[in-house]
């Protein structure tokens, strides 16, 4: 308490008043002039899907963040790859991640496909043609994506115009898309269809009578094996329904899906029997190539089982025509890329090179990354709420909250009287910094509320208000011993804020450290007390004592009025002359209030 | 009110004392008791909720839907009767089935809306692997260990290592008493519960620590005199305390309770049940354990101290003294007649004139 001489003894509390309640209302302001006036619910408040996964591995050095990273990314490809909108892939602690679906979306083909191990395998092309060249009606799905006049197909009636993509969530999240065109290399004539089509025996004629012909079958570039024939040519995977991952066995032919992004067409494929697996593949990362200016690219090796195989598969690509001279790299189903082969690759490490973009071969290497991941995922918790249970949770947890304010409220009013309004102008001040940065944080970082964190905010009250309360205590122990009310003022407040700051010290450590550990529901609540932990501090420095310090000017404290919670009298105190008066100690049993 | 408020000056004045830190033996031994019944209780087990188990969960909100009309379907999913089935408060219908029937949820969903008529949509239902739980515990465990280190060494610096023992034992007796309560009493024991233990950790080192605050004040200089022994002076701060002890409990309580009563009383048994049942445990255990426990143990403590011995020594000789003195000299007429029987310990010196206040709470010109 070192004042300077000019300053008042009780420093200038208007300011500190001026301070806080400019940043309150700026808050506030911000908030409604951002319009995120209502903090993000989460799942278990809103309804939806919650998916909590866990990391197993044999190799405990694989739970790292690189592969966990790549994992989320995966995930939230499949996630947004159904369809869903807005779905969250995020990870928590080292070995959990959580996916929130909120309503809406397919949920069990949500719960079915994420946390499946990635099945990512090299297959040989045998043969592809575009598809979703047809009459159809602009479907409302946000992913499928009809061409848009890409093939030369004068009969293309009414390409629908393209709709977004499923990758553009609507929350503007950054979304990583391998699922983009397949650069193949120097502008193979992979997707350009060639003149010598092969006279597919694929009968064009629509093989199910009730999607739209498609006329692309008569686009085919090499020969589909006969067994698939039937497969393929049904097969329409601009209809999202049917974009199902169709590997049976890995000793087998199969068929998949491929997106163009460049022209907006989905291809499909009729693919051989898997050459490499995925797990073969023991690194892959985007590079860029600046010797030789052929920008982004990726390099792969593979451990001596992959490198073998690879060799081997390369080498018979190399000598086929295209398209069978290309491979595809197939995860869950989907053909990511499929690069052609010129000779073959020895040596156990290969180059993807194309007209990649930054993101796509940052995608690419993820994907095949991926395939490498000795990490399995554990569906750990699965959790779906209807809106209404969402609805209800959250009410009651408003209504208990509200009542759990109007019983402290009622509580300091009658134990402090004048001094109450103090706690309750600085509870609804805490009140409002805590709704205001809620609902910022959810749109800054994602903070989305859910359950125990509106009960880490009930539970808050209590710690606000007995910061208040040592205080007062405080105030009132120097007016016992006979000092006037501003000394006594300035006199409890270095006492009080010790005690404040030591235990509000000890809440924010068990705060912070469940919030490091923990994952899911306790990292909500350990979140919400750490906030509303600080900010009881803030507002006790800048609002509360600030506030007493200008009522304790004003005579109705000052006089100590018997409503003030300040009664001189009340409080018992003695003048300051000590009188000897001799204090007789009862025994407990003397006096049970 | 009035008279309670009226109180609180008398307990702050030391006309009215409780003597918490003399009667040690019988808080340890209350305390003993309780946290043997808890030893006991989980001995026996806690009764542990589906996310420890591994198994799945369904709630069907329908009108007029009976337990035994959804026992029936359950159990023609699972064929067997295994299936647990309940009736919340609020009409819904729990049905609990455990990992092993392996009936895939959406399976089971689909089954239930067709053979009950409930849309699919208004089925809630809830997966949980069974290591879930495992893996909830243990992070919680660890949350425990790391929080439960860095508070000692936190209290250690800030106060003293004895300080930091004493709340570490009061901080884990409350523990161990929540966590017997939820055994002997069989309540389910769910994520929610485990939020509501780790919350406990801070709350009742708040308490414990606004207490020995006032404790370290009290006893500042102690050794300078010779009327108080430390242990009395502890109590003397506890007794200056105890009405702000009760406030902020009450206080902290408050919300809890409307969690409990309210939010569980609205909705049934769910998250919010959970945590403010073990919050509302954990707080009252706390805030006996912050002044029956952590303060009579840490005096304890301190009477360890050479000096504090000698302090101890010095208040006995002259009490002796003034004994003497007293017996010879004519007793003071308006002496209670109810202290003449008071333990060793009581706070207070009888036929002293008022000193005590003199070095307490009147810094001297120090700030």
């Amino acid at each position: 308490m070192a004042t300077p001489k000019s300053r008042p003894r009780d420093g200038y509390p208007g300011r500190a008043l001026a301070l806080i309640l400019v940043v309150t209302v700026g808050l506030v302001a911000l908030m409604f002039g951002t319009g995120h006036t209502t903090p993000r619910l989460g799942i278990d408040l809103a309804g939806g899907t919650s998916i909590t996964l866990t990391a197993k591995s044999d190799d405990p050095k694989a739970i790292n963040k690189a592969n966990m990273d790549t994992a989320v990314a995966i995930i939230q490809k499949r996630v947004n790859g159904m369809g869903v909108s807005e779905a969250e892939v995020q990870t928590q602690g080292n070995n959990t991640i959580i996916v929130n679906i909120p309503n809406g979306g397919d949920r069990q083909a949500a719960i079915d496909q994420v946390g499946t191990t990635a099945k990512l395998y090299f297959r040989p092309v045998l043969a592809l043609a575009p598809t979703g060249v047809k009459a159809t009606t602009p479907s409302a799905s946000p992913s499928s994506s009809a061409g848009s006049g890409a093939s030369p197909s004068a009969s293309a009636t009414g390409g629908a115009s393209a709709t977004p993509s499923s990758s553009a969530s609507k929350a503007g999240r950054a979304v990583t898309d391998a699922l983009k065109a397949d650069p193949t290399a120097s502008a193979s004539a992979s997707t350009a269809p060639s003149g010598s089509a092969a006279p597919s025996a694929a009968p064009s004629a629509a093989a199910t009578p009730t999607t739209p012909a498609d006329i692309s079958a008569a686009l085919t570039q090499g020969t589909v094996p006969a067994e698939l024939q039937q497969q393929f040519a049904a097969l329409d995977c601009s209809d999202q329904t049917k974009r199902l991952d169709y590997q049976t066995d890995a000793a087998k032919n199969t068929v998949a899906c491929s997106y163009d992004g460049e022209q907006g067409i989905w291809y499909k494929f009729a693919l051989g029997p898997v050459a490499v697996q995925g797990s073969d593949v023991s690194k892959a990362q985007a590079i860029i190539d600046t010797q030789r200016g052929a920008g982004w690219q990726v390099d792969l090796s593979f451990d001596d089982t992959g490198s073998k195989a690879f060799a081997a598969t390369t080498g018979k690509l190399a000598t086929q025509a295209s398209p069978a001279n290309q491979f595809a790299i197939v995860l869950d189903g989907k053909v990511v890329s499929h690069p052609y082969v010129s000779q073959s690759i020895t040596g156990g490490s290969a180059t993807i090179s194309g007209s990649f973009s930054q993101t796509e071969a940052k995608g690419l290497a993820n994907v095949l990354s991926y395939g490498a991941l000795p990490l399995t995922f554990e569906q750990s918790d699965v959790s779906t709420v209807s809106a209404q249970l969402g609805g209800d949770q959250l009410q009651a947890g408003l209504i208990a909250g509200a009542i759990g304010l109007l019983l402290v409220v009622i509580y300091s009013l009658v134990y402090y009287r004048g001094l109450g309004l103090v706690s309750i102008a600085g509870l609804i001040v805490s009140a409002a910094l805590t709704y205001a940065i809620m609902c910022l944080l959810g749109a800054g970082i994602g903070f989305a509320l859910n359950l125990p964190a509106v009960c880490g905010a009930i539970v808050a009250i209590g710690i606000t208000a007995d910061s208040f309360i040592v205080y007062f205590e405080r105030i009132r122990d120097e007016v016992r011993e006979g000092a006037p009310l501003r000394p006594a003022v300035q006199r409890a407040w270095p006492r009080a804020r010790r005690t404040i700051l030591v235990s509000d010290f000890v809440s924010f450590l068990c705060a912070a450290v469940l919030y490091l550990v923990s994952v899911g529901k306790v990292q909500g609540f350990a979140f919400t007390l750490g906030l509303t932990t600080l900010l009881d501090i803030v507002v006790i420095f800048l609002f509360t004592k600030p506030l007493i310090t200008l009522l304790a000017r004003r005579k109705f404290f000052a006089d100590g009025h018997k409503w003030s919670g300040l009664d001189p009298e009340r409080l018992g105190a003695r003048p300051p002359i000590r009188g000897s008066r001799r204090r007789t100690p009862a025994t407990a049993a003397a006096k049970e209030a | 009110m009035s008279r309670f408020g009226n109180l609180g000056h008398r307990l702050y004045q030391g006309e009215v004392s409780f003597d918490f830190v003399g009667r040690r033996k019988l808080w340890y031994s209350i305390s003993g008791a309780i946290v043997l019944l808890a030893a006991i209780g989980l001995a026996m087990g806690l009764h542990l909720g589906i996310e420890f188990k591994g198994g799945s969960v369904y709630t069907v909100t329908k009108p007029g839907l009976t337990v035994s009309q959804a026992q029936d379907s359950a159990n023609k999913i699972t064929h067997d009767s295994t299936a647990l089935v309940q009736k919340t408060d609020k009409g819904a219908i729990k049905i609990q089935v455990s990992s092993e029937d392996k009936i895939p949820a959406s399976t089971f969903i689909q089954e239930l809306s067709t053979d009950l008529k409930v849309p699919a949509n208004q089925i809630n239902a809830q997966v949980v692997g069974p290591s879930w739980g495992h893996e909830i515990s243990q992070k919680a465990l660890l949350g425990l260990v790391i929080f439960m280190v860095l508070v000692t060494v936190y209290l250690a610096i800030a106060f003293e290592w004895r300080m930091a023992v004493a709340a570490l034992v009061a901080l884990i007796h409350d523990l161990l008493i929540t966590i017997g309560v939820y055994a002997l009493v069989g309540f389910e024991v769910t994520p929610g519960t485990v939020i509501g233990f780790l919350t406990i950790l801070g709350y009742s080192l708040y308490d414990t620590v606004v207490v020995f605050d006032t404790v370290k004040e009290n006893t500042r200089g102690i050794t300078k005199q010779n009327k108080r022994t430390y242990s009395e002076a502890a109590n003397a701060g506890l007794n200056q305390t105890l009405v702000r002890s009760i406030n902020t409990t009450v206080v902290a309580l408050l919300p809890v309770a409307a969690l409990l009563f309210i939010g569980g009383g609205l909705l049934g048994a769910g998250t919010l049940n959970d945590i403010s049942l073990a919050l509302f445990i954990g707080l009252t255990a706390g805030a006996y354990s912050s002044i029956c426990v952590a303060t009579p143990l840490f005096a304890q403590l301190k009477e360890q101290q050479p000096e504090m011995k000698a302090l101890a020594k010095r208040v006995a000789q002259r009490r002796a003294a003034e004994a003497k003195a007293a017996a010879e000299a004519p007793q003071d007429a308006e002496a209670d007649g109810g202290d003449d029987d008071l333990p060793a310990g009581m706070v207070g010196q009888r036929n002293q004139p008022v000193s005590r206040s003199r070095s307490k709470g009147r810094p001297s010109g120090k700030h």
